[in-house]
């Protein structure tokens, strides 16, 4: 594995040197037939694979909208699973065309890595893995603690300052994947494991027993998590921009999987430019007139997503919170169609 | 009658067309020209186009990113470093963390090699057999399975910090390393050192001296007494005059860890078993396959001289069989520092994991971290095999050949 990333890196680097950039990602992937999306190994809730070898997950939605929106063909997605430190050369170097892989949005990474997030699918926080065995009930309480850390994250990072920043002494080991990570962990090479709050809730399922393991009520961190594409080609940020929109708007909209096709026909003006009746949005886009209703048709709306994935529908049981839509308390908000 | 003495033909114009062209020629001296350019042209080639490919997505490039923060913290440096240093700073922290497991590995693999090796060659059967499981087992399995084995299996089984297994109440073995007492340098230090230096270069003259005697005048001298006075006396008359070189500072458990004292962390232990361990495996065979490259009438004439088993190893065999087993012994060598990259599994912070990763995916600079990560193994292996040609050059001279 590590010499796969080793090799990876190289890859990237030679083909860094070699390829030409291409601007035309959308034509590329229609002619390859399939999008090429980098996920997590596998994290669940994000992307993770299931026994029969199926992605899911709310990074692995977006995945299959992108794809629904060009093909009507929610499966014609080939998984990239990446470490995190393998993740960006992966997108620099045009191996995949987009990246969903709870990526953290930071000017940097923004800027510097040549690419560009089109997003927040989901609005998380530095937290803390504790087992309860230790007593602890405050991230304060943690000096002198050994700290276990997936390599080439933004926890790295975070974890040094508010150590820092609490004048509190700890060791970090960096692992390169959450599993090795984790079984440092639960092997007791580390008091704590730390990352976004919505990990350490999908890793603790995977201990032995969730039930001896407490996430401290700290959050550390903003770590708003989205996809992020190449730079240099701007029709592509717009599609990887709006299929996301387009989840967010069509659960404020009422649109679900179930009522998709009945929406359709509505007279309402919204809905109308919404799914094409009405105007030629989509095609502005370089999509069809119809990509509104074939993404909510493969993998349904925002809040369907999550809750399938994270939320009530899902083992992780993760309160909407934060990532509430506007107008019902939380602050995921999407610009109009229209 | 006198022979006018003819003068050879000129043959440097021969000559330099043998060598510029070999065989073919002054056609084949222009292959070779066009050879060379057509290396060049694809060179720059490759330097402009990922010049242009990199400006035009906006990726930042150039290596001013060595100055910047790092901003991320590493559980094992040589150097002193805190997570406001730079990114060159996490570089050397890398490189030596690189070395020093090298360094541990290349020495333990050895010693263990050789012993296996013996053991293999020895007439006593159990030990043959130890010995050649050993091989069997180890080489056949790959390396990072037996990482993450002494990573994994042995960590779990070793008790919490709390419950460390204790021993004189200053050495402390938990699953988060070996704890020891750590020394703490005094007044007396800088005397003692220097003591303890000179100590040293006396008995390296001593010895010398003792074996030109012994080759020039058949007089053997026992020199132990003298050497073992040298080395514990002068340092020990300067302790007593200038005070105690060092104190030591006892590790004690606070919170969750110990303070205080000099802590081994189990990720260098279990690189460091696994790599020697694994690379002694092929050593063994190579020491092995020198051995018995030695004819045994040299084994037999020397017991026939009345000498012992391990001397005539010692000796008369093994100086031979290093000729035979320097050269493949180089490629475990490079071989164990280019697989001590595979540290990244078990988060071992060495070169690759902490340049070559975190500092890679923060600053997103692939080529150029890759570039000098591998130049860096590159220099580390012709380092290697420039010490090992150089000992082979010594060890050839010495046997005449």
């Amino acid at each position: 594995m590590k010499r796969v990333s080793l090799a990876l890196s190289f890859a990237v680097a030679a083909g860094l040197a070699a390829q030409p950039v291409s601007a035309q990602t959308l034509k590329a992937v229609k002619d390859r037939g399939q999008l090429s999306c980098g996920v997590s190994q596998g994290l669940p809730g994000f992307s993770s694979p299931d026994d029969k070898g199926n992605w899911t997950g709310i990074d692995v939605d977006i995945c299959r909208a992108i794809a629904a929106a060009i093909f009507d063909d929610p499966t014609k997605v080939k998984f990239v699973p990446l470490s995190a430190k393998d993740r960006f050369t992966a997108l620099q170097s045009g191996e995949i065309d987009v990246l969903s892989r709870n990526t953290t949005w930071t000017l940097s990474r923004d800027t510097a890595l040549g690419a560009n997030f089109t997003g927040v699918t989901y609005y998380d926080g530095q937290g803390f893995l504790v087992k309860k065995s230790l007593k602890v009930n405050s991230a304060l309480e943690l000096s002198s603690a050994s700290v276990c850390v997936q390599t080439g994250t933004t926890t790295e990072q975070n974890l040094a300052d508010y150590f820092k920043g609490n004048n509190m002494k700890y060791e970090v080991i960096a692992f390169t994947t959450a599993d090795e990570t984790v079984k440092a962990y639960e092997a007791g090479r580390c008091d704590v494991f730390t990352s976004d709050v919505s990990q350490l809730y999908a890793e603790r399922l995977k201990l032995a027993n969730p039930g001896d393991h407490v996430v401290l009520p700290e959050v550390i961190s903003k770590e708003p998590l989205g996809p992020m594409v190449r730079h240099g080609d701007d029709q592509w940020f717009d599609i990887v921009k709006w299929v996301l929109f387009a989840m967010v708007d069509a659960e404020e909209l009422g649109v679900n999987q179930k009522n998709v096709d009945e929406m359709a026909k509505s007279d309402k003006p919204d809905l109308k430019r919404a799914f094409g009746t009405d105007g030629n949005l989509g095609e502005q886009l370089g999509l069809t007139k119809d990509w509104f209703g074939r993404i909510i048709k493969a993998v349904g709306n925002y809040g369907e997503s999550y809750d399938r994935n994270v939320g009530t529908g899902s083992k992780l049981q993760i309160a909407r919170g934060l990532n509430q839509l506007w107008n019902k308390g939380g602050i995921q908000y999407a610009p109009p169609i229209r | 009658m006198s022979i006018e003495s003819r003068s050879p033909p000129p043959q440097y114009a021969l000559r330099l067309k043998r060598a510029l062209g070999g065989r073919a020629g002054w056609g084949g001296f222009v292959l070779q020209i066009l050879f060379v350019l057509i290396l060049v042209w694809i060179g720059y080639e490759i330097f402009v186009n990922a010049r242009a490919n990199l400006e035009n997505q906006r990726i930042t490039s150039g290596f001013g990113f060595l100055n910047n923060t790092a901003g991320f913290d590493v559980s094992q440096s040589l150097i002193p470093y805190s997570g406001s240093d730079t990114y060159t700073r996490v570089f050397f922290v890398g490189l030596l963390n690189t070395i020093l497991v090298s360094v541990i590995g290349i020495v333990f693999a050895t010693v263990i090699g050789f012993i296996v090796a013996l053991g293999r060659l020895s007439p006593n059967w159990l030990m043959s057999r130890v010995a050649g499981g050993y091989v069997e087992l180890i080489r056949n399995l790959p390396l990072l399975f037996q990482m993450l084995f002494w990573y994994l299996a042995v960590l779990a089984a070793l008790p919490g910090p709390r419950q460390s297994i204790s021993l004189f109440g200053a050495f402390f073995l938990s699953n988060r390393g070996l704890i020891i007492p750590r020394p703490i340098g005094q007044a007396g230090l800088e005397p003692f050192m220097v003591a303890l230096l000179v100590a040293i270069v006396a008995s390296i003259f001593v010895h010398y001296y003792a074996r030109r005697q012994l080759f020039e005048k058949g007089k053997a001298i026992k020199i132990w007494p003298i050497v073992l006075g040298l080395l514990i006396g002068l340092p020990l008359v300067t302790a007593l005059l200038f005070g105690v070189p060092v104190t030591v500072e006892m590790p004690e458990l606070k919170g969750f860890n110990f303070a205080g004292g000099l802590r081994v962390i189990p990720e260098l232990v279990a690189l460091a078993v696994a790599l020697s361990t694994y690379t002694a495996a092929f050593i063994a065979e190579i020491v092995r396959a020198g051995i018995m490259s030695v004819h045994k009438g040299q084994m037999e004439a020397g017991l026939s001289l009345g000498l012992g088993r391990g001397r005539v190893l010692r000796l008369i065999v093994i100086p031979q069989a290093m000729r035979v087993i320097l050269p493949p012994l180089t490629n475990q060598y490079l071989n164990l520092t280019k697989n001590s990259s595979l540290a990244v599994a078990i988060g071992y912070p060495d070169l690759v994991s902490v340049f070559a990763g975190t500092t890679l995916s923060q600053t997103g600079q692939a080529i150029e971290i890759i570039a000098i990560t591998m130049g860096v193994y590159l220099a580390l292996s012709l380092l290697t095999s420039g010490i090992m040609s150089f000992y082979n050059w010594r060890l050839s001279r010495s046997l005449g050949t």
